[in-house]
């Protein structure tokens, strides 16, 4: 590694561990990202089990996996969200400026809160798997399809961070929280959270089949019941969304550094 | 008599025009449980197809939601307005006047319940222009009105009491996922009869909100139904009456501490 690389590591490897280690021990922060993935769960996966005997609805896996994919990349959305919100506090509490200040090169507090997002993430995905399985979730998938599966989930942090962090850097106040999820959350319910996308009609289908969460969600549930569907084309579209959105935070961390 | 009704009408205009003049309050209220309808009352469509399910129209049956999701704003503005009136002394300054105690609530609830209605007629409006159909009709929509109106009173309440223990607009904010775990674990998505999942299905029924909801839906889907209705208004009227008791607990602390 060069000096310049050891730079960047340096800088990404302390502020990971200082925001994993206030993550971890300040349960108002902890909480709230497993209650919400866990209430989806169970609101969606318990209560709209019913759906799963509709005519023409057919999931090898069960509509547990069925439900449990889209909590999965919501879950792995928002954990890189959070870390946007995170970003943002530490700005509006003058820690990232000060930070900016230290910083042997300010890329490396991209690279840091990436990994702090990562980290929730895998802690977020592990409490909800092991929740769905415990409540009887099936996985008809084969263990190459599972990693395929957590590989994509985590694709979808780093999508959520990179937009999430690029609005931070810009706005540099919590204030722009709502920027930074509502966007998500749309996209998320607008793609076939519910059902399949050959049972929506009218309107919300026509979105859905250009919405990339709808190939996100299709190639996960293909992943989980082990029948391969749109899997290339989801890892394709969380590649070229990370590329975008890593130009969308550089060119935020740039706009913060010029910043008066 | 004319004092007091003098002062609560005072506090309740204060109250209203303070949400309506700050958009950031004002546009979750109408945008948020809109987009929320719009997006499952079209993804959920398939669900109208279940033996056993009540209409043929889901919009129908969910713009129920769209009420309770506005009672719960109510609970959150209410609650921050007032924290931020603790927050920035107002209320104490308040308190130092001859204003009765009782006022003091009094007027944010009047106004809160005005917001209410408010909010209903629009969520009935729209939900008539998106194609849902109120079977019980012009009757059906003033009754509307009323549960909106109380049930955004007794979310308000609770938002008072909220404020009023804790002082923090922080932490009034901080209820608002808790209040929305309740929707979710409700029969907001899917008529009880359908919820298949045993653990569910009891959640669903000991959670006071599938009655609220139920009240509200009867309305749309089966004209006048005296049992949803009655449920309905007895959980709003139960809620209202243990908040302004928690209300009255937390003004004692509150103007003991000041």
């Amino acid at each position: 590694m060069t000096p310049k690389h050891a730079g960047i590591w340096r800088v990404a490897r302390a502020i990971a561990w200082r925001s994993l280690h206030t993550y971890v021990r300040r349960p108002d922060l902890f909480v709230p990202s497993l209650i919400f993935p866990l209430v989806f769960l169970a609101s969606f996966a318990g209560g709209l089990s019913a759906l799963g005997e509709v005519p023409g609805f057919s999931f090898p896996a069960g509509y547990t996996a069925f439900q449990f994919v889209f909590v999965l990349c919501q879950s792995a959305m928002f954990g890189g969200l959070f870390t946007g919100f995170t970003l943002a506090f530490d700005f509006e509490s003058g820690f990232a400026r000060r930070l900016m200040l230290a910083a042997e090169d300010r890329r490396g507090i991209a690279l840091g809160y990436a990994l702090v997002a990562l980290s929730r993430a895998v802690i977020t995905l592990s409490v909800v798997s092991v929740v769905a399985l415990a409540a009887g979730m099936r996985i008809t998938g084969d263990g190459v399809d599972v990693f395929g599966l957590y590989g994509l989930a985590l694709l979808l942090t780093l999508v959520g961070f990179g937009w999430a962090s690029g609005v931070a850097f810009r706005f540099r106040s919590i204030q722009a929280g709502p920027l930074m999820q509502t966007p998500v959350f749309l996209i998320l319910f607008l793609a076939p959270v519910y059902v399949p996308l050959g049972l929506l009609k009218g309107w919300i289908h026509a979105v859905a089949s250009v919405n990339p969460a709808t190939a996100f969600l299709e190639a996960g549930r293909g992943l989980i019941a082990g029948v391969h569907n749109h899997k290339g084309l989801a890892f394709a579209c969380a590649a070229g969304l990370i590329l975008l959105f890593c130009i969308w935070m550089l060119t935020g961390l740039r706009a913060a550094e010029n910043a008066p | 008599m004319s004092v007091l009704v003098t002062q609560i009408s005072t506090l309740a205009r204060r109250s209203m025009l303070k949400t309506l003049r700050q958009p950031f309050q004002l546009f979750p209220i109408v945008f948020f449980p809109l987009i929320l309808l719009a997006v499952n009352a079209s993804g959920l469509k398939a669900a109208t197809r279940l033996v056993g399910f009540p209409t043929h129209s889901y919009i129908s049956f969910a713009i129920a939601v769209a009420f309770i999701q506005g009672g719960m704003f109510s609970l959150i503005n209410t609650g921050t307005n007032l924290a931020e009136d603790i927050e920035s002394g107002f209320f104490n300054r308040l308190a130092l006047t001859p204003l009765r105690r009782v006022s003091l609530i009094a007027g944010l609830l009047v106004g809160v319940a005005a917001l209410g209605v408010l909010q209903s007629a629009v969520y009935i409006a729209l939900g008539l222009v998106a194609g849902a159909h109120l079977d019980a009709g012009v009757g059906g929509a003033l009754v509307i009105l009323a549960l909106g109106a109380l049930a955004c009173v007794a979310f308000g309440a609770l938002g008072c009491a909220a404020a009023l223990r804790t002082g923090s607009g922080e932490a009034v904010q901080g209820l608002f996922p808790l209040f929305f775990v309740f929707i979710f674990l409700s029969s907001s998505n899917l008529p009880r009869n359908l919820l298949k999942t045993g653990w569910f299905h009891t959640v669903a029924n000991w959670n006071l909100i599938s009655y609220l909801i139920e009240g509200f839906r009867s309305l749309y889907i089966y004209g006048w139904d005296g049992t949803a209705l009655w449920r309905g208004f007895a959980v709003a009227a139960g809620l209202t009456l243990v908040a302004l008791a928690a209300v009255a607990g937390a003004m004692r602390t509150r103007l003991q501490r000041t």
